[in-house]
């Protein structure tokens, strides 16, 4: 300003300079990106997108709710996909969790292990694992339950251990004070402390894992999946608008259902 | 002495304190859950003859995930990794500057009841909706492609960001916001900086969040021709090649570890 006071600033020359930088390497990249993805595009489909979009919304209704009662059972098959994922994912990710927590890891190579098991299982999509089981045993919902299983191993197990790493260590100085033995100390000292903890993530992930066995059969693996990639495959569109309304009902409901019990629990 | 009357009689073995104190509760829930676990369990439907020959094939995918053929399809997983690079980089942009208008507006407090029921429909729809079905959809209407995955990442991220911002914005200290009001500040000079400085680093860490998830969805919406990694992989295993699957899985493996690792700096950088 004219009387030489200073107008507050947020940064100086230098670091505002940094700022407007970083801004222009992220914009630059934007831009080559969108090139690449506009390169691959053929736009004259994409100016006809509305038309098609009004097209399948003629298509999608009136929804055909007729329909709907030979989804019940791909329905009941969806939920029981999850639930035996979660089980499954459970009975592996107790005993790798106790594996990959430091308080009670027999060994610093168990640990490596375990974490190696967390990153390959929560890394890939249930959707790519239930390709791969369809191709080995076979399209079913048993190569559903084991995909939703597998990839829900590794969320489940490192939510468990970042729970057994936290828990209080008065009661298992105790446990030792008193002579009590490894197996027991686990038993008697960590397992009362995490059992909440495991009850959360066990709802908390069946919910999940309800959202994706709505899909899985999509690549054969069993649930309401098959049904939505038959009726796409023969372009019943009315057929679409019931299975999707059967999707969210389903899903708004596990989400009610997991977080007034987690609710109850805790 | 009473003491050692009561220590003549054998004490019962102490036992941990049931979770569910009612026992009509406590058995029928176990009951209950059993029943339907077997009912569950029962109607899996499994063909056993097709479970075993399987258990022969799962060696040569095992074989497959020991030895895996990075060299012999690296042009196809080459192209398709760069391919879902460039989806995640558009699809994360686009995707967080289109929630910023849809979290403030699915905010109660600083959004009009109408402008608030639109954009929590929005959001709960694109929250409930898997991406893969998302992909089919615009697939329809724009074509196979990257732009379809694009589109699907974005709209998905809407629903991501918009719900996580929109709370965020609903516990923000209302006095700030007040002060700036006070002196005179307009509604877009009361949002920039009354809400926005207090919701700054949750927007950074969560936008960096939602990469790390698009790229990991980017390598699936390619199985219904969305583009990306997910198409590679999909022929991959459709043509029973469990060397380059093994490969395509490892590099997505390894992309997704890194991209995690980077995230949760940045994130604790910010925060």
């Amino acid at each position: 300003m004219k009387d030489g006071t200073k107008v507050w600033q947020r940064r100086d020359r230098r670091a505002s300079l940094n700022v407007y930088f970083a801004y222009l390497i992220a914009a630059v990249v934007f831009l080559i990106a969108f090139r690449y993805i506009s390169g691959q595009t053929t736009w004259l489909f994409v100016w006809d997108a509305p038309e098609q979009a009004a097209d399948l919304i003629s298509r999608m209704f009136p929804p055909r709710w007729s329909y709907a009662e030979r989804l019940w059972r791909p329905l009941w098959d969806t939920i029981n996909i999850a639930t035996l994922g979660t089980v499954i994912a459970m009975v592996v990710s107790i005993p790798v969790a106790f594996m990959a927590a430091r308080n009670t890891t027999p060994h610093p190579i168990a640990r490596q292990i375990a974490m190696i098991i967390i990153v390959f299982t929560r890394s890939v999509n249930s959707l790519i694992w239930a390709l791969l089981l369809v191709s080995i045993i076979g399209p079913g919902v048993l190569a559903g339950v084991i995909a939703i299983g597998i990839r829900a191993i590794g969320f489940c197990t490192k939510l468990l251990y970042e729970a057994i790493e936290e828990v209080s260590p008065r009661p298992i100085e105790a446990l030792t004070a008193s002579g009590a033995s490894g197996a027991q100390v686990i038993a008697y000292g960590i397992t009362p402390q995490v059992l909440p903890a495991i009850a959360g993530i066990i709802l908390y992930r069946w919910d999940i894992n309800i959202r994706s066995s709505t899909v899985v059969g999509l690549v054969g693996a069993g649930g309401i999946g098959i049904q939505l990639n038959a009726s796409i495959n023969a372009l019943q569109w009315s057929q679409v608008t019931v299975i999707f309304v059967m999707i969210v009902a389903l899903v708004l409901a596990a989400e009610w259902v997991s977080a007034k019990v987690r609710g109850a629990i805790q | 002495m009473s003491s050692a009357v009561a220590s003549q009689r054998p004490k019962p073995a102490w036992r941990p304190k049931p979770s569910i104190r009612n026992p009509f509760l406590r058995y029928g829930l176990l009951i209950g859950s059993l029943t339907y676990l077997y009912l569950a369990f029962v109607t899996i439907d499994v063909n056993w003859n097709r479970v075993v020959l399987g258990l022969e094939r799962s060696q040569v995918v095992f074989a497959g995930f020991l030895r895996p053929d990075f060299v012999s399809r690296w042009q196809f997983i080459q192209s398709g990794v760069l391919e879902s690079l460039t989806m995640t980089v558009v699809a994360t942009v686009l995707g967080v500057a289109l929630s910023i208008p849809f979290a403030f507006g699915a905010a109660r407090n600083i959004a009009p009841l109408p402008v608030y029921l639109f954009c929590r429909a929005v959001i709960a729809v694109s929250r409930s909706l898997q991406e893969i079905v998302i992909a089919i959809i615009f697939v329809v209407m724009v074509g196979f492609g990257p732009l379809a995955g694009v589109l699907t990442l974005a709209f998905a991220s809407i629903g991501f960001l918009g719900k996580l911002l929109a709370e965020d914005i609903e516990d923000i200290e209302p006095t700030q916001l007040e002060a700036i009001r006070a002196t005179g500040g307009s509604w877009s000079q009361s949002m920039a900086f009354g809400v926005v400085p207090q919701i700054m680093p949750r927007f950074v860490g969560l936008s960096v969040y939602r990469l790390d998830i698009n790229f990991r969805e980017s390598a699936v919406i390619g199985i219904v021709g969305a583009g990306g990694i997910g198409g590679a992989l999909n022929t991959a295993i459709a043509r029973y090649e469990f060397g380059t699957t093994a490969a395509i899985i490892i590099v997505i493996v390894a992309l997704v570890y890194l991209g995690e690792y980077a995230s949760g700096v940045i994130r604790q950088k910010v925060q």
